[in-house]
């Protein structure tokens, strides 16, 4: 039961459109739903129809293959926990780049593709290499993202000067084997590609290893964009229409998420990627600190939120470490009871992932239209009785609006320190991951109240409820 | 080390230095305390509360006296209470060193470490033992509260079947700690309130505590580097004068705060300032203590004047709540130098040299000034481009770009014939649906909402997935041909990623509710 070729093209193309209508539904909440549902359909109508088109076969090992990873990638989604939610996503962008890589070695095994001559056959075999580099780099680097993010590996940038040097040397080299493995006859360059593969695998390594936690979301979607890119290649060497369009979409999908992000941290995209910026700060002098750090207990932080009319939380990755969105939103559900307005304030950076910080709340159940963007609630700040910064720091930093020698000077931030009084809920005193002192903790209006951020809101539930 | 807490023996004095909560933060800090019996009893404190709380109950203050290192108190103590004194001991309460040097030299005497509250320098560093804020902040509300007691009206506008009813007008002089909390009551009661005061940068306080800031039409700041406002010429003088009969014509409360360190309070409101003011109308001084603001003021004593105007000179303290700001106070001052275990005067602290009045036998008084204040001088003034110049260089802006925009797109068309001409046509139909798809992604993601960026990434990366279909047309039915081998594996990875991807964000989006 074969169907002919111009079917598959049909099929192709439709499910084509339903990717393209998959991540248009994600624009909203209320069709992002709908969106998965385009993109499950359009996934089983591409493989149907490439599965049951003319020339495939080994259908056995097909049919095993896909049973065994869905029970695996069932299990994984089940299994895992919002809060990691960013290793799950980065590891499963390394199975697209080691599928990439693992394709284009194929293709090049593939005694159909030296049929080719000519400028095609050069073509064939710059895709093929070009698609193994990018799918090497997205493979390693994946996994040394997922690493940071989970914690194997320091999440403290690793760098050296001459990394961008070595780099760009590497990628010379690779050029130059690049030109070795096209003149070669046969599958005789396969040795130019197996070192191609190793120095990819190795730049992806280095490439992540100089980034710093706190820009973590960026490198994730840059990732997810390689991820596209590389899907891409591999449609170029098998000359397949549908893998080319999907690939393009994820890739430049991927590519748009970066750079929002860099501009929510004013950064240049170039900067975070060749981990510049976090090395040297942009000159001007750093500001001292002035005035001195109070503390409250939970016992008084409770009282202030009785009186407060208006409370905003701003949450970070501290509350993500602390899974502490359950008593948060419980603490949210009692003020709002009391008739206060509560809101939540999300920066576009916050957490290790972008809209980190929303699918964690939306996992404890909390309302999205109390979850405001930054540029929704900042005018709102001064008419704001008490602020509750939870777990976060570099975002609610005044020096980036008032200290050209800080290094994050110039990305916008939560405007807290506005509000009539600040609570900021940390373990220490500790800096950011940008490594910045923040002048916030030491304003007359801001008060520190140490320890866990699970407990410490527990506690004050249970000072709000006796 | 011992803390004591001695009664206030001032008949009017209803503060007390500690209350059960301060006393458990002092035990925090090390300190073992010590109070005399029914101490806190004015406040509403009973000595039972202090128990409970950990302190000693001490029957005199002989005995607080002689046997504290440290001592806290309210009102600065009289002679006898000096007498009772142990050498070396370290009090703290209000002293006002610039009138009671008598005072001083006793305590200097008696080798007293007498610490005047009063004094603690008001710079931002301090601002959490300030008390003159501290109390002034209550000064400031009870003056809103008693004046509208004696007011007979409501204070804000109303609407009823009743009839209509008219918002009173609140006047408030003087905008510093006082003034600002009584603006804020007052407004939080529903009246108009207007405030004055001679230093322009306080302009921006007063709005934003929900007044009208008044002024007049003469060039002059009274702002000063100690951060209270010097006095003003002849002709500002004038001015002021004028504008308060305007005032004192139409408001209905007006609610007096100027004080100047060391000197009697500044005649603010004259005698026929009361006159034109309508009758019922209500005047609350709080600088009735030293002198008054209002030419009738008479300190302690609350009276009506012939035209009807009810003069308030003395507020009740609010002695409970007082008593725990007060008290967090010296807490906090504690805190600063050292607690318990680390306690030490140090002399070249800014804050213990000002306030350590009297120190081993010497007065230390007056102190070295110290600038401080948030002044509003030494910003530079940006002046805001035109509207032609800023028309100007948008069109600069704009022409710059589409020169650039047109750069680019020639090199890109350069490139793209070049592709046309050296490759061969089916690679260039290919090239051709992998721009368009690049342009579609662009602009889809574009409108995604932040919020879903997360859900999004994991959706693309099931779709990145589709690189299954690569391993699928490159299968055979030979297991042992390592093409086959490698194409199986990069589907099962590739359908890991499918599966794992679309169940996660099907598991995200579901939690999203409104």
């Amino acid at each position: 039961m074969f169907i002919v070729k111009e079917i598959q093209t049909a099929a192709y193309l439709f499910a084509s459109i339903l990717f393209i209508l998959s991540l248009g539904g994600l624009s909203s909440q209320e069709s992002a739903k709908r969106g998965v549902l385009y993109g499950i359909v359009g996934m089983i109508v591409a493989i149907l129809a490439t599965v049951l088109g003319q020339g495939v076969a080994g259908h056995v090992y097909i049919i095993g293959a896909i049973a065994v990873a869905s029970v695996v990638g069932l299990m994984l989604a089940r299994k895992v926990e919002m809060t990691s939610m960013p290793q799950l996503v980065a590891i499963l962008h390394s199975f697209v780049g080691l599928a990439a890589v693992l394709v284009g070695y194929g293709s090049y095994l593939d005694p159909k593709s030296h049929e080719l001559t000519g400028a095609a056959h050069t073509i064939h075999l710059v895709e093929v290499f070009i698609g193994i580099f990018i799918g090497a780099i997205t493979f390693t680097g994946s996994i040394i993202a997922w690493g940071k993010l989970d914690g194997k590996v320091p999440s403290k940038p690793w760098s050296f000067k001459g990394l961008q040097t070595m780099n760009l040397i590497l990628l010379l080299v690779s050029t130059v084997l690049g030109v070795f493995f096209c003149n070669a006859e046969g599958t005789g360059g396969m040795l130019y590609l197996l070192i191609m593969t190793a120095i990819a695998s190795f730049v992806g390594v280095v490439l992540v290893m100089a980034i710093g936690g706190g820009d973590m979301p960026v490198v994730v979607s840059m990732l997810n964009s390689y991820s596209g890119w590389a899907a891409a290649a591999a449609g170029f060497m098998l000359g397949n229409d549908l893998l080319i369009v999907t690939g393009a979409l994820v890739g430049s999908s991927g590519a748009i998420l970066s750079m929002h992000m860099c501009h929510a941290m004013n950064r240049s995209f170039f900067s975070v990627i060749f981990a510049s910026a976090s090395l040297a700060p942009k000159g001007g002098e750093k500001k001292a600190m002035e005035g001195e750090v109070t503390s409250l207990n939970h016992e008084e932080v409770a009282g202030l939120l009785k009186e407060a009319k208006s409370v905003v939380i701003v949450p970070g990755y501290g509350m993500a470490v602390a899974k502490a969105q359950y008593p948060i939103f419980d603490m949210v559900q009692t003020l709002r009871k009391a008739g206060k307005n509560v809101r939540f304030a999300i920066h576009p950076v916050a957490g290790r992932l972008p809209g980190h910080m929303n699918v964690l709340l939306a996992e404890a159940n909390v309302p999205y239209d109390i979850v405001l963007e930054m540029d929704e609630i900042n005018d709102d700040m001064p008419n704001t009785d008490v602020v509750m910064v939870i777990g976060a720091n570099d975002v609610v930093n005044p020096a980036a609006q008032d200290d050209p020698g800080c290094s994050i000077y110039g990305m916008p931030v939560i405007e807290a320190w506005k509000a009539e009084k600040v609570i900021i809920m940390k373990r220490s005193m500790s800096a950011g991951y940008s490594g910045e002192d923040n002048p916030l903790f030491y304003k007359p209006n801001s008060e520190m109240l140490y320890g866990d951020a699970k407990d410490s809101v527990e506690k004050i539930l249970g000072f709000l409820k006796g | 080390m011992k803390v004591g807490i001695p009664s206030e023996i001032f008949p009017n004095e209803l503060r007390v230095a500690a209350t059960p909560k301060t006393v458990k933060r002092l035990q925090k800090q090390g300190f073992e305390v010590y109070i005399q019996h029914n101490a806190g009893i004015k406040a509403n404190f009973s000595d039972k509360e202090f128990e409970e709380a950990g302190a000693k109950i001490v029957q005199t203050a002989a005995d607080i006296y002689s046997n504290s290192d440290i001592v806290l108190k309210v009102k600065e103590p009289s002679l006898e209470e000096v007498d009772m004194m142990k050498e070396g001991l370290v009090m703290l309460s209000y002293l006002w060193p610039a009138q009671n040097q008598p005072l001083l030299q006793k305590l200097a005497d008696k080798k007293v470490n007498a610490i005047a509250m009063d004094a603690i320098p008001r710079i931002s560093r301090a601002q959490k033992m300030d008390v003159l804020s501290s109390m002034a902040n209550i000064a400031g509300y009870r003056a809103v509260i008693e004046g509208s007691y004696y007011f007979g009206r409501f204070l804000n506008g109303q609407i009823t079947a009743a009839g209509k009813v008219e918002p009173a007008k609140v006047l408030v002089i003087g905008a510093g700690v006082a003034g600002l909390a009584a603006i804020g009551a007052a407004n939080s009661l529903g009246a108009i309130v207007r405030a004055f005061d001679t230093r322009k940068e306080v302009a921006e306080q007063i709005e934003s505590m929900g007044a009208t800031f008044l002024t007049v039409e003469i060039e002059e700041d009274g702002a000063t580097s100690s951060g209270y406002s010097k006095e003003m010429s002849k002709e500002f003088i004038e001015a002021e004068m004028k504008l308060f009969l305007e005032q004192a014509k139409e408001c209905d409360i007006i609610i007096t705060t100027a004080q100047i360190p060391g000197r009697p309070a500044p005649k603010l409101i004259m005698d026929y300032h009361v006159d034109a003011m309508k009758p019922g109308s209500v005047i609350v001084d709080l600088a009735a203590s030293t002198g008054g603001n209002c030419a009738y003021t008479k300190n302690g004593e609350i009276f009506t004047t012939p035209n009807g105007v009810t003069i308030v000179g003395k507020l009740s303290q609010l002695p409970a709540q007082a008593s725990q700001l007060y008290g967090n106070n010296l807490c906090h001052l504690l805190d600063d130098m050292g607690k318990a275990e680390k306690w030490k005067i140090d002399m070249e602290d800014a804050v213990v040299s000002r306030a350590m009045v009297t120190y081993n036998g010497k007065i230390n008084w007056p102190p070295a000034p110290l600038p401080v204040s948030p002044t509003a001088g030494g910003k530079a003034k940006v002046v805001p481009p035109t509207a032609e110049e800023v028309k100007a260089s948008d069109a600069e802006k704009s022409k710059k770009e589409s020169t650039s925009m047109l750069i680019r797109l020639a090199v890109v068309g350069v490139l793209l014939l070049l592709v046309g001409k050296y490759a061969p046509a089916e690679f260039i139909q290919h090239f051709t649906v992998f721009i368009l798809a690049v342009f579609v992604g662009w602009q889809l993601i574009t409108n995604v909402a932040h919020s879903l960026h997360t859900p999004l990434m994991a959706v693309t990366n099931a779709i990145s997935g589709i690189i299954v279909v690569g391993g699928l047309l490159q299968t055979t039915d030979d297991i042992s041909n390592p093409m086959t081998i490698l194409a199986f594996i990069a589907i099962l990875i590739a359908s890991i990623n499918i599966v794992g991807g679309f169940v996660v964000t099907h598991r995200m989006l579901k939690m999203f509710k409104k």
